[in-house]
């Protein structure tokens, strides 16, 4: 009889073989035909155009947040001027990329885990393969294209509408001049931090995306089945875009710093 | 890989009469220590039927689903249309799938699909078929089964019969020369499985289906196996009691702890003394 440490082990295994036997299969769908175009551009729609409110929201309040706290501690060392610098600084660089990507973790992670799930357990995958249809190819090339390629926009969104909200807080509750304000934003930021802040999201789509659809074709036991998929699938991708912006950000200070 | 002359000589094979399409060549399947599939063998014949007879987890859907090559035998070979398919990829399973048409339990419909692009789905994404002639088809195979004028409603809006005709209309749009019906009528209420079963004795005797059904509902597996469709003068089709020779074209199998505990027609079936089958037909 196998151990508790010996059976979760194994399992563990088993589950990192078949993620990264999906995500090889979804690269090789990328670049090999038949490509599903027209549920690409849905997808594109969808986890794009569609994470667009949460983003925006999440993006400002986050902003205006930040620009009010900063100003308290700046006001110690008799630097309110500067915290556009700050609020730039710190969108750009990290909290636009994972607030951003934790939104779409609860937004589009669990969407994906749960339609993937439900057709798991009604049949429909089998019958996508028994109609002569790949699923990686049909479900998850879409998902992982747009997953990839809206993380970032959807990043440099939240970043600006971030730094336009501590904008109406420095402006309106902490005083700093609107000139003084932006000039500290463009002076204080340098491209390295523009690199950092763009190559995240690449990394965190990639890995919402393609960790949810792992979690959502590996739906078993109904409906409840389904319910596990999600809370799995959103506490997985937040974790995974948490420890991925440590390395990613170690990293990119190694290479470009 | 088969060869190009080896592929020649099976088609030839299979065009003649009395040719086997599906042969299970004592095939064994495990999931870890739960045997499903002990050692089962069987051939269906090109335009017979073959019912596969059993209670609930006694490896039915399993056999079908394995014929799909949704699920790898641990042992044994398996033969559709000429093709062995029990060791191909799954890339080079889709030549092979798109022969064969599967019912699955419920429907398996796609749900955010219409019913017009859930039965032309397959013709929509997975040929070059121009688009005026998709919607033909699929407007002809919904007259066929007597729900054109439910074309462009949702799946979620038809009921459980219309359900499992739509997905009997989806896998014959493509025309396959087998047919696999997971328990097709499984929950319906006998009027409405009535309906499901002409479906099927249709496609097997106007279109020169093959089929497999896997059911435990013993009412349609007899209805079934003893009507045939014929069409009048008129043209009209027309469900009547079967002759003995066609009768003795559906065969039945039963199945019990992976093994099969019975083979033989339905008189044979009827007249047997077993007391497992004695009890199941009771």
């Amino acid at each position: 009889m196998p151990s508790l440490l010996e059976r979760w082990v194994k399992h563990a295994a088993l589950e990192v073989q078949e993620y990264m036997y999906l995500t090889g299969a979804a690269f090789r769908g990328v670049f090999t035909r038949p490509i599903y175009r027209h549920d690409i551009v849905e997808q594109f729609d969808q986890i794009g155009a569609g994470s667009l409110t949460v983003v925006l929201l999440a993006g400002l309040f986050t902003g205006a947040a930040l620009a009010s706290q900063s100003g308290l501690t700046l006001d110690q060392f008799g630097a309110r001027p500067v915290v556009g610098r700050l609020v730039s600084a710190s969108m750009i660089k990290e909290l636009g990329p994972v607030l951003t990507a934790l939104m779409l973790t609860g937004r589009i992670g669990s969407g994906i885990a749960a339609e993937l799930g439900s057709m798991v357990v009604t049949d429909q995958i089998n019958a996508l393969r028994a109609l002569g249809t790949d699923p990686v190819r049909k479900l998850v090339v879409p998902r992982v294209l747009a997953g990839i390629f809206m993380a970032p926009v959807l990043t440099v969104i939240s970043d600006f509408i971030g730094i336009l909200g501590g904008w109406v807080i420095a402006r309106y509750q902490l005083q700093v001049n609107s000139g003084l304000y932006w000039s500290s934003i463009t002076k204080g930021l340098y491209m390295q931090d523009v690199w950092m802040g763009l190559s995240k999201p690449f990394v965190f789509g990639f890995l919402i995306v393609t960790i949810a659809c792992h979690v959502g074709l590996r739906t078993t036991g109904g409906t409840a089945g389904v319910g596990k998929a999600t809370t799995v699938s959103v506490v997985a991708g937040s974790v995974a875009v948490i420890s991925a912006d440590f390395f990613v950000t170690q990293i990119l200070i190694a290479l470009l710093y | 890989m088969a060869t190009q002359t080896e592929r020649q000589t099976a088609k030839q094979i299979l065009a003649e009469p009395g040719a086997p399409v599906i042969v299970f060549d004592h095939v064994q399947l495990a999931f870890d220590d739960k045997v499903v599939l002990r050692d089962v063998s069987f051939t269906v014949i090109k335009g017979h039927t073959k019912v596969i007879l059993g209670a609930s987890g006694s490896g039915k859907s399993t056999a079908l689903k394995i014929i799909v090559g949704l699920l790898k035998a641990d042992a044994g070979v398996v033969w559709v249309n000429g093709q062995r398919v029990d060791q191909l990829s799954e890339q080079a399973l889709m030549p092979v799938r798109a022969d064969l048409g599967m019912i699955f339990q419920e429907g398996a419909l796609f749900d955010s699909l219409t019913v017009r692009e859930n039965v032309g789905y397959k013709l929509y994404e997975e040929t070059d078929m121009p688009l005026e002639q998709v919607d033909k088809r699929v407007e002809e195979v919904l007259g066929f089964i007597g729900l054109l004028e439910h074309i462009d409603k949702m799946p979620s809006e038809l009921s459980g019969g219309q359900r499992r005709r739509v997905a009997i209309a989806r896998a014959m749009a493509f025309k396959p020369s087998i047919m696999l019906y997971d328990e097709a009528t499984t929950g319906l209420d006998p009027i409405t499985a009535t309906t499901v079963d002409e479906e099927m004795i249709k496609l097997r005797d106007l279109e020169d289906v093959s089929s497999i059904i896997v059911t435990h509902q013993l009412r349609d597996a007899f209805f079934v196996a003893e009507h045939m469709a014929r069409r009048d003068a008129q043209g009209k089709v027309q469900i009547v009691p079967a002759t003995p020779q066609k009768e003795r074209q559906a065969e039945f199998i039963m199945l019990r702890d992976g093994l099969i505990i019975f083979e033989g027609d339905a008189d044979s079936l009827r007249a047997s003394e077993d007391p497992y089958i004695r009890d199941f037909l009771s």
